[in-house]
């Protein structure tokens, strides 16, 4: 007879609420023919929303669940927080551009939800094998998404190259977590730590940690295993690009920081050299490749592989400074990015028409609003005051410093700097230049108005008043140390 | 007695191994390749892995394999098609990377340091397969049951990407 351990559901509520919710919009679908996206959006919000509040109790709590394989702690309450506006955003602009393509697909909100308890398990996963379990949740229902658009070949070209790298990144990931097994018989990431902390880290325990490191560095997209990213971010619906630009990056973020704050400490000396190589080529090649881009979606492919750059400076600064500024830097991006792909999807139109930098050509007399959300998105992935990208940019320079990297900091400073060329060409397109023939004023459905008042908002308040944020994310990295 | 068997079934499994990289038509790739299979499930059942011995013929042997030759068979790829696509410095270049990583690979097994046995206590009186059940419905209660959100997704996207659109 086997006895169950014992059940504690508090830490898995949250995403066992996204995973019914999708079960609810996939029966209820099936039975309604109009209306069923607004349906299906109107649910996942209400699921995210009871996820929201049944995520509350993991503030307090620093327990582990489910006999050592899910965390509860405040660390995986700050990320799922993150997660759950990402997703609750994407949602709610997804409705207005499924409608534009003809797409009556409530599955697309299905998997969502699911990637986005996939993403939660991975942010709890106290297990190397949960974290991969939550890994491929979420990749998997991606590769899907970013396949949605059904008459696009450049859609179908993206999921592919998605599904094939991402299942090599996968691959090498669970090679390092083998070999990781092999060389301390447990993939319990305290069990790791305990193991190690003994004295007994040989030439197989580090490169499974490199083996791992490569796998979280691809979902990341750090150079050089970023390639992916302009294509894929480019043939995806633009909605999802958002999402995967700033929820796969924070899961993923968080479960790489978890493992190698928690696990692989004794490794540190060795993976924060391999990262400080790996930022700087970030950082360097997403700016400079960004300078050069005509289309939209593709320059903000090459600028969230530079954001990727910034966030590992966070890492290798650690202490309690540095993984709080990824946090705080993870939840000012999530706001940022999901706002102005938001206005990309807006501005694309049908068929994605019109996502070239040139399209943007008197977004400023057209539609006074968008050119001013848009701009406030550009300042603050630019790092501009008093937008919040200021403040996480400021945060992890700061505590990179404290740490004696000057170098690092002084090569991100500059690369911000080239950054802000691009950010601004599309400020001066939306108002210095005039178009030849001047479209119609594009209206906003009340779900993408809501999406793009909550991440201008978001941007603003948590930039003006960081304080508070601040000081949450120093609380939810006490777990780790 | 162990060693002449371990031998004889790691001469299959490379031998196979070579035939699937070298032989041209791909009927006949596939078909080594589930020789290797094979061969890897006798070498498991010799560690005394019954468990993964069975799995590795059921999954892989029998359903990954046969999905394989469905889609080579029905594809129906020729010689022409598949060469077209390799030139000969890629195909050293290809050549020269893999024998790079067996290098490393070696060497990390070679001068890798001790391996730790499992720290999960095996009951003495239970077989290799009651302990994997007891584990997986025990310790690794929580990633088996998300481990159907996942095959639901992947469901759900097998639909997606065969309907038509709507």
């Amino acid at each position: 007879m086997i006895s169950l351990p014992e059940l504690t559901f508090v830490g898995i509520l949250p995403a066992l609420l996204l995973c019914a919710a999708g079960v609810v919009i996939l029966v209820v679908g099936w039975f309604l023919r109009r209306g069923v996206l607004v349906v299906s959006c109107a649910v996942g919000i209400v699921g995210i929303a009871a996820a929201l509040i049944a995520n509350n109790p993991l503030r307090f709590a620093n327990d582990s669940a489910f006999s050592n394989m899910l965390a509860v702690d405040a660390y995986s309450w700050f990320l799922n927080i993150v997660i759950l506006i990402a997703a609750g955003l994407t949602i709610l602009m997804s409705v207005r551009y499924l409608e534009d393509e003809g797409i009556a697909m409530y599955e697309y909100f299905v998997l969502v939800l699911f990637a986005a308890a996939g993403m939660m398990f991975m942010v709890g996963g106290d297990h190397i094998l949960m974290i991969y379990i939550g890994l491929e949740t979420l990749s998997i229902s991606i590769y899907i998404l970013a396949g949605g658009l059904p008459e696009s070949v450049k859609s179908k070209e993206a999921a592919m190259k998605y599904l094939i790298l991402g299942g090599f990144a996968s691959g090498m990931f669970l090679y390092g977590a083998a070999l990781l097994f092999g060389a301390a018989g447990t993939l319990s990431l305290t069990g790791l730590a305990k193991h190690f902390q003994a004295g007994q880290v040989g030439l197989l325990a580090k490169a499974g940690m490199g083996l791992i490191l490569v796998g979280f560095c691809f979902k990341v997209s750090a150079v050089p295993f970023h390639m992916w990213t302009p294509d894929v971010y480019d043939g995806a619906p633009t909605p999802l690009t958002a999402f995967m630009s700033v929820g796969v990056k924070a899961a993923a973020f968080a479960a790489f920081v978890r493992v190698f704050f928690e696990a692989l400490t004794q490794f540190q000396v060795d993976w924060t050299q391999i990262l400080w190589a790996l930022a700087v080529l970030t950082m360097i090649l997403g700016n400079v490749a960004a300078v050069v881009q005509e289309n939209i979606k593709r320059m903000l492919a090459y600028s969230s592989i530079a954001h990727a750059g910034y966030i590992l400076i966070g890492m290798i600064a650690g202490g309690k400074a540095g993984i709080s500024g990824v946090l705080y830097y993870l939840l000012a991006y999530t706001f940022t990015n999901l706002g102005a792909f938001g206005i990309v999807a807006l501005v694309g139109r049908k068929g994605e028409a019109r996502i070239m930098l040139k399209d943007y050509r008197g977004l400023g007399n057209s539609n006074p609003l968008l050119a001013v959300a848009m701009s406030i998105f550009m300042f603050s992935l630019a790092g501009i005051p008093p937008t919040a990208g200021f403040i996480g940019k400021f945060t992890i320079f700061s505590a990179a410093l404290a740490q004696g990297y000057i170098w690092l900091v002084i090569i991100a400073v500059l690369t911000s700097i080239v950054s802000v060329f691009y950010y601004f060409r599309v400020i001066m397109k939306m108002y210095m230049e005039t178009p030849e023939t001047q479209p119609a004023a594009l209206q906003l459905s009340p779900a993408t108005a809501a999406a793009l008042i909550i991440s201008t908002a978001g941007v603003l308040y948590i930039g003006i008043f960081p304080t508070t944020y601040l000081g949450l994310a120093l609380e939810s990295v006490k777990p780790l140390f | 007695m162990e060693l002449v068997y371990f031998y004889i079934l790691s001469f299959i499994v490379v031998v196979s191994a070579v035939f699937v990289v070298f032989l041209r038509r791909p009927l006949h790739n596939v078909l080594f390749m589930i020789l290797t299979m094979i061969g890897v499930a006798c070498l498991m059942l010799q560690l005394e892995a019954e468990f993964i011995a069975m799995v590795q013929l059921i999954v892989y042997a029998g359903a990954v394999m046969v999905l394989f030759l469905f889609v080579v068979m029905l594809v129906n790829i020729t010689q022409a098609d598949l060469l077209s696509q390799l030139s000969a410095v890629r195909g050293w270049a290809g050549a020269l990377v893999a024998f790079a990583i067996f290098g490393v690979i070696l060497t990390v097994f070679k001068v890798g340091g001790q391996t730790a046995a499992p720290q999960a206590q095996a009951a003495q009186h239970l077989t290799n397969t009651e302990l994997v059940a007891r584990e997986l419905f025990t310790t690794y209660l929580l990633p088996f049951e998300v481990a159907s959100v996942l095959l639901l997704a992947a469901i759900i996207g097998a639909v997606i990407l065969v309907r038509k659109g709507r």
